[in-house]
């Protein structure tokens, strides 16, 4: 329990003069703004979307300038921004096959139909600090390449249907999915359930668990189907107007992670699969999301082995990285009467102790 | 509309500087910014789940006797009127061509900059080749 106190209004608001002087820096530094921040630190501005649900990329810089850098603050400020927000509705589904591919790769089939693109990635780099980062050298010009006609670039995932060999998605109908934002889940969740929460999930505890899940915690077996980043059109039917309209493009990646097969007496043996879709250029995100969807399966599955992964409440229930930050650091709030009623009791049991030690020194000496 | 979707707020003002003289425009709406949830699909192909919100601004007006409406994402509420009143000018069949000459010069830009970026994508393809082994 923590209580209201009073007092330190002047010290909190010393504090906060002070961060903001902090956050500055030295003053000869020239100052960053925003759009450096979403220009240059693009992925860290991605991330603080991915997990704080909202896709404004002008808007997370600006949250990462004023938490100086702690992306979870970060993610925290843009949570608590959207809720001042009134919502206009649920988008149309994105359609992710019509991508316009930045990067396309496949760890299943080398020539894939569309081919595999590296786009900009640190892959295959030495990860040695490159000191001319920091002398401000020039940087050379992307090289250019005739791109064809527009690639028509199929899901990996549409190669393996053709033979059944892979599971199908059912899409029976497009009413619109449950949002964990507005009716609280309840388990066992849904699958649209989990991969919500999956795709605001901080990407530190879903790649924990995704590894867990190679190293023999609820092993699936994955197999890079696909990861694909890219720009999708985002469209959305307006109450008043009643056809859709393009709002412009968002930024995504997508993993499409086949897994190990699974059959039954009536179903032959095919491949099972794990989805990732995130905000941004979020490759690991993407794939550790794809992991623990595919992990969560389990049950669905009949393969359970109570690993971690594999344990929806548990995985969905500490995923948040703000619930999570929330609950950790309210410990800093006063806890004095707690505190004070703990102190009481263990002086209570220290007299009762030494009452009951002296008791037995003294029937020792009789 | 994607195309002003797309645009920024100064290529929305330049297009409706080109337009002038413009009535003015009332606002059947005050341009206001809200949120859409983004729904993706399962496996990419299956039903639908929610995979965050975005920022969205609106602006519905009035010009003359058309009205014309704006949604774009962000947060810029003068680009959706300035759009709002482009859409509204299209509407009006005196002067769709003339809008849509004045987006084209905009349309050819996105144009570009996409070709840019996918001749830059496209220089990144991996073109593998089988190393054959010899047999002695």
């Amino acid at each position: 329990m923590y209580v209201a106190v009073k007092g330190g209004e002047a010290a909190i608001d010393n504090a906060h003069t002070l961060l903001a002087h902090t956050r500055r820096g030295a003053p000869e530094v020239p100052e960053i703004t925003p759009a450096q921040i979403a220009g240059q630190l693009t992925l860290a501005a991605e991330r603080v979307m991915a997990e704080g649900s909202l896709y404004d990329p002008a808007l997370a810089a600006l949250a990462i300038k004023q938490a100086r850098g702690d992306l979870v603050e970060a993610i925290f400020l843009v949570r608590a921004f959207r809720t001042t927000l009134p919502r206009f509705g649920q988008s149309v589904p994105l359609d992710t096959s019509a991508m316009a591919i930045e990067r396309r790769i496949s760890a299943t089939y080398k020539d894939l139909p569309g081919g595999q693109v590296l786009g900009p990635t640190f892959d295959y780099t030495h990860r040695l600090i490159d000191f001319l980062l920091e002398a401000g050298a020039e940087v050379p010009e992307p090289a250019r390449a005739d791109a064809g006609d527009a690639v028509v670039a199929p899901r990996v995932t549409d190669l393996l249907d053709g033979e059944s060999l892979i599971e199908r998605e059912t899409r029976a109908d497009d009413a619109p999915a449950p949002d964990i934002t507005r009716e609280p889940m309840e388990f066992p969740a849904s699958r649209d359930q989990r991969l919500q929460v999956l795709a605001r999930g901080d990407e530190g505890f879903l790649l924990a668990l995704g590894y867990s899940t190679q190293r023999g915690y609820g092993r699936t077996h994955p197999f890079v189907g696909e990861i694909r980043f890219g720009e999708v059109a985002v469209e959305f039917v307006p109450e008043e107007l009643g056809f859709p309209v393009p709002l412009g493009n968002v930024r995504l990646t997508e993993c499409q992670m086949v897994n190990q097969f699974t059959g039954s007496a009536d179903k032959p043996p095919q491949f099972t699969r794990g989805y990732g879709l995130v905000f941004g250029q979020g490759e690991r995100k993407a794939m550790a999301m794809s992991l623990v969807d595919r992990a969560l399966r389990a049950h669905e599955f009949g393969e359970e082995s109570g690993a971690p992964a594999q344990d929806e409440e548990f995985v969905l229930s500490h995923c948040d990285n703000v619930q999570a930050t929330g609950f950790v650091e309210h410990l800093k709030l006063p806890h004095y009467v707690d505190f004070q009623a703990e102190l009481e009791l263990v002086r209570r049991m220290r007299a009762e102790y030494a009452a009951r030690e002296e008791r037995v020194e003294e029937e020792a000496r009789e | 509309m994607a195309l002003c979707a797309a645009a920024t707020r100064s290529d929305l003002q330049a297009v409706l500087g080109t337009l002038a003289p413009i009535s003015p425009a009332a606002d059947l709406r005050v341009p206001e910014t809200g949120l859409v949830m983004v729904q993706g699909r399962m496996g990419g192909d299956g039903a639908p789940f929610n995979v965050g919100e975005a920022t969205v601004s609106r602006a519905a007006v009035q010009v003359g006797e058309r009205s014309g409406f704006a949604y774009h994402l962000g947060r810029d509420q003068t680009k959706a009127r300035l759009a709002a009143i482009v859409d509204a000018l299209w509407q009006d069949d005196n002067r769709r061509a003339a809008v849509e000459t004045a987006l084209a010069e905009v349309e050819a830009r996105l144009e570009a900059e996409a070709a840019v970026r996918a001749a830059q994508t496209a220089a990144t393809r991996v073109n593998f080749f089988t190393m054959v082994r010899g047999d002695d």
